[in-house]
């Protein structure tokens, strides 16, 4: 008996299947090979019987007796394998041609097969045989000896029982298998996975490095895993910077608002206090909305929102929107760019992250310097260059500086939020691609490195 | 201008509705879904200020669309505190004219729903712009001041093109950002100073009375007299 708590176990269903489809199909294949082993010997012997008496039955219709006798003398003496049975009698059963001694007793009606013991040349034999009934009460058995091939018969079918049962065998020891690799794999993510509920987010699900469907389970798994870890540090990282570096302008608001209430001799003077507080709260409320939108791009829903969109008329629109400002502070903006560069994403978002490059790197850039908004394709990626004539920034800051509240030593002093090039970065990776940040020698050289694109001949500018 | 203003927060409501009062608007107010919904169906308003998160089981939302299947066409600017691009997309679907994310400046909503009160009823088949002797030319993209020519680069037009069809109204840097260059995020320079300035340089500078004046706090005017 099996307890039935084991058809509850899809371990035992999977092996339990196995074993059945298996069993199935080797007892489909034992019968279509049996079909076309034995049955066809038996098959063959029994039209050649029957080709055999056709012969000699239009035989005896033209020759009659004489002429059958004849014939079946003829026959007997050509078959070399000496496996021919014939039996000629006449109404009184007494043999008038052929090779039995006897009408044997077993052929007891004509137009029906039999099987039976004979002894030929003094070895014992089996003979398949058909009797028909000739005219004037005369007799004709025609039959052959078949014993070489109900044995060759017999041992197939022996050897296909056998194999049956050695694919039940088979089929049992792998359904056992089956269903402990079952186990064995679903143990693996179900151990990863109250790993992690209980608290250990370190722990991941092993990969066996075979690269079948259970090892891509597993990847795509701890790559979820992995996502789920990055987001999980990305809101620690917020809410840390949001306890850090939104407590000072908050202060800053809070105290002029205390100040001006407890000290403003005039309306004019309490005026200017609540503007100047305004002015800190609107920056506090810039700096939530950046990093909201930061946090946006990096939860990747805004995915759903991709489509076909041409890099050259978003980053010609920044180019338009700062080129007046860089003139202001006598800065050159040199723009080279494709006719069209398409890849599949958000425009708008790439327009906003170019933005914020071009934005740095005016700022940065000491006067009469010119800073190159270049963009191209190289294989299937595609890239945006910013790149100024500012400070840069040196090599052991470069990593903190995409940061969220990175603030630069050069940048002390000028307006912004640290959270410029955190946005880029977030735009980067929702495409799939990278942000780097290089020593332009001097100055720095921002590149958005996306994937896919498609350009369409160069723009002279 | 008639307006109707649905927002279920005390405060926010009569900040708003004490701010549209002073500029000299007639001002009606609802702090529910179901009143907001009665209202806006049932009375004639010139603009409609719709906070999306309202109590009474009736939202901002749900009142939009149901004044847009009744075929309502009033304006409507919704008001709310989801800034996610994809809800702002969910409000302008469900027939919002403009969105506007909490917190704001009063002068932003003021400048905004003003613009929306007054959108529809001149223009569309205008092709030239006229204010004092200031002329922009639609179809033959000219800018004439005095009868002289000024020569403007295609964005200086559309800006200039921008201002003049709010002539009277003030224009805030987002509206500007929005309108003439789609762009839909705070750069954090303040670029549209830098192009007013240029625009400036070009329509005004020769000429005696200028005609683009800075609204403190709020953003840009252009009109002929003098700004207060």
């Amino acid at each position: 008996m099996i307890p039935s708590g084991l058809f509850r176990s899809a371990g035992f269903r999977f092996g339990l299947v196995y074993a059945v489809l298996l069993t199935i199909s080797a007892a489909a294949l034992a019968s279509f090979l049996w079909w076309f082993t034995a049955g066809l010997l038996d098959r063959q012997t029994a039209s050649a019987i029957r080709a055999d008496a056709q012969g000699l039955i239009e035989r005896f219709d033209e020759g009659g007796i004489a002429g059958l006798v004849g014939t079946i003398e003829d026959r007997l003496a050509a078959n070399v394998d000496d496996d021919a049975i014939y039996l000629l009698v006449d109404p009184g059963m007494n043999r008038i041609a052929g090779n039995l001694d006897t009408w044997p007793s077993i052929v007891d009606k004509p137009g029906e097969w039999r099987q039976f013991q004979v002894r030929k040349t003094g070895m014992r034999s089996l003979a398949l045989v058909y009797g028909y009934e000739l005219p004037d009460d005369f007799h004709l058995l025609v039959g052959r000896d078949v014993q070489v091939r109900v044995q060759l018969g017999n041992l197939l079918t022996d050897a296909l029982i056998w194999a049956i049962a050695i694919v039940l065998a088979m089929a049992t020891a792998g359904a056992i298998l089956v269903r402990s690799l079952f186990r064995r794999t679903v143990a693996n993510v179900s151990a990863t996975a109250a790993a992690i509920a209980s608290g250990d987010f370190a722990q991941r699900v092993k990969v066996s490095g075979r690269g079948d469907e259970f090892d891509q389970l597993a990847e795509v798994i701890n790559d979820m895993l992995d996502r789920i870890g990055r987001l999980m540090d990305g809101v620690r990282q917020v809410s840390n910077a949001i306890a850090h570096d939104l407590r000072t302008p908050i202060t800053r608001a809070r105290a002029r608002l205390e100040e001006a209430a407890r000290t403003a001799e005039s309306s004019a003077e309490l005026h200017a206090a609540i503007d100047r507080a305004t002015v800190d709260l609107d920056g506090i409320v810039a700096v939530f909305q950046a990093l909201l939108r930061i946090a946006e791009i990096e939860a990747g829903s805004r995915r759903s929102s991709f489509r076909r969109v041409d890099v050259v008329t978003a980053l010609d629109a920044v180019a338009d929107l700062y080129g007046a400002v860089a003139e202001e502070k006598g800065v050159t903006l040199a723009v080279s760019l494709p006719r069209r560069l398409e890849i599949d994403g958000d425009g708008a978002l790439i327009q906003q992250a170019v933005a914020n490059l071009v934005d740095n790197a005016v700022k940065f850039s000491p006067e009469h310097a010119t800073v190159r908004l270049l963009a191209g394709q190289q294989g299937r990626r595609t890239w945006i260059s910013v790149e100024d004539r500012g400070p840069g920034i040196p090599a052991p800051d470069r990593a903190k500086a995409i940061e969220r509240f990175y603030r630069g030593d050069a940048a002390r002093g000028t307006p912004g939020s640290g959270l410029g090039l955190a946005l880029v970065q977030a735009v980067a990776q929702l495409h799939g691609g990278t942000l780097r940040l290089e020593d332009a020698a001097p100055g720095l050289r921002a590149v958005l490195d996306l994937p896919g694109g498609e350009e369409a001949g160069d723009r002279p500018e | 201008m008639r307006i109707l203003v649905v927002e279920d927060d005390k405060d926010v409501a009569g900040f708003v509705v004490r701010g549209l009062k002073e500029t000299g608007h007639i001002v009606e107010h609802a702090d529910n879904g179901r009143d907001g919904l009665f209202m806006a169906a049932s009375e004639n308003f010139d603009a409609i200020v719709l906070d999306r998160m309202l109590p009474g089981g009736i939202d901002g939302l749900k009142i939009l669309e149901t004044l847009r299947a009744q075929k309502n066409a009033v304006p409507v600017m919704i008001l709310s505190a989801l800034a996610d691009v994809d809800e702002r997309v969910k409000g302008l679907k469900a027939g919002g004219d403009d969105y506007l994310t909490k917190p704001f400046a009063f002068a932003e909503l003021l400048a905004r729903v003003e613009a929306l009160g007054r959108r529809g009823k001149a223009e569309a088949t205008q092709t030239k712009l006229v204010v004092e002797d200031l002329e922009l030319d639609l179809l033959s993209r000219q800018v004439k001041r005095a009868n002289q020519k000024i020569d403007l680069q295609p964005r200086e037009f559309r800006l200039l093109e921008y201002l003049m069809r709010h002539a009277g109204q003030v224009v805030t840097r987002t509206m500007l950002l929005e309108g003439v260059w789609d762009y839909h995020f705070d750069p954090q320079t303040n670029v549209i100073d830098v192009h007013v300035s240029r625009l400036r340089q070009k329509v005004d500078k020769p000429f005696p009375i200028p005609l683009i004046h800075t609204v403190r706090y709020a953003g840009y005017m252009l009109r002929a007299e003098a700004a207060s």
